[in-house]
């Protein structure tokens, strides 16, 4: 394996993670709602990005498809449906900033524990993602296929009626009053 | 060759940053989005332990994490929706109809 590739994977990562959290942060943190989707959009992109760093292809495309072009349009139509002139002027920020604080604090000490407690483990430690030989890569949406129609049948049928009750549930939601 | 360690920070950094947006934020569609990385957040440390284990469980259960956000999507706006037909709100502190 040359190093060129090696680099290039830790470059690809380094940068579609940055984009990820910068507009994560960005997200959360914008007055207006429709940039918190724009931006939420990007950082959708650039975990596609990842997942295709990770040889996931069948995922990256649903996640563009999916995330991208399905979930985000319908919260932008109903940003669009959802007069928010108002809302935009209002205070943003409910004044819990010190419980964000401690949760969060709580879920990074967690993982700090579970990385000490990595280093300290005999053998070596971490372990790492060692790069795919590039023409041996198995077909990434041949074996999710196989996965998904042969261990998990089951979940598969259940999710599809999830699905069904969540469109049920939608219509009925957003439904007007007789 | 990055260790798993890196994909674990990045989802723990996305995680943090929606849980902050589902506490803090009052309007309730950025909560909602913020749910969505929260969920994306989840995915990336399946996808990556399913690389490193070579296994594609998780990537399937990966796939049925995306089912769900957007069920929950459509059923989430679906009662926002909903809400401001009546109040005209979208804020989270003003949804107190079961407060008394």
């Amino acid at each position: 394996m040359p190093l060129r590739i090696l680099m290039l994977d830790q470059v690809i990562f380094y940068f579609f993670a940055a984009i990820a959290v910068v507009s994560a942060i960005l997200t959360v943190t914008r007055r207006n709602v429709v940039h918190s989707a724009i931006f939420l959009i990007t950082a959708l992109l650039a975990t596609a990005g990842i997942f295709l760093q990770l040889r996931a292809e069948f995922l990256f495309i649903v996640q563009i498809i999916l995330y991208v072009g399905g979930i985000m349009v319908l919260f932008v139509f109903v940003i669009m449906l959802v007069n928010l002139d108002v809302a935009v002027r209002q205070l943003q920020f409910a004044r819990q900033k010190w419980v964000a604080m401690l949760i969060s604090l709580a879920l990074a000490a967690q993982v700090g524990l579970m990385l000490w407690s990595t280093g300290k483990m005999p053998g070596q430690g971490m372990p790492v993602l060692v790069a795919a030989p590039v023409d041996k890569l198995p077909p990434n949406s041949e074996a999710v296929a196989r996965s998904l129609f042969e261990s998990y049948l089951l979940p598969f049928e259940i999710a599809s009626v999830l699905l069904l009750v969540a469109m049920i549930g939608a219509v009925v939601m957003a439904k007007k009053r007789a | 060759m990055l260790p798993i360690g890196h994909y674990l920070f990045l989802g723990l950094a996305l995680f943090i940053v929606g849980v902050i947006g589902v506490v803090t934020r009052r309007n309730v569609i950025v909560v909602l989005m913020s749910i969505e990385l929260i969920l994306n957040a989840v995915n990336i440390n399946l996808v990556a332990f399913s690389r490193l284990y070579g296994d594609v469980a998780g990537q399937v259960f990966a796939l049925f994490i995306i089912a769900d956000a957007a069920a929950e999507a459509a059923v989430g706006l679906g009662i926002i929706i909903a809400f401001f037909r009546n109040r005209e709100t979208v804020l989270a502190d003003e949804m107190d109809l079961l407060k008394w």
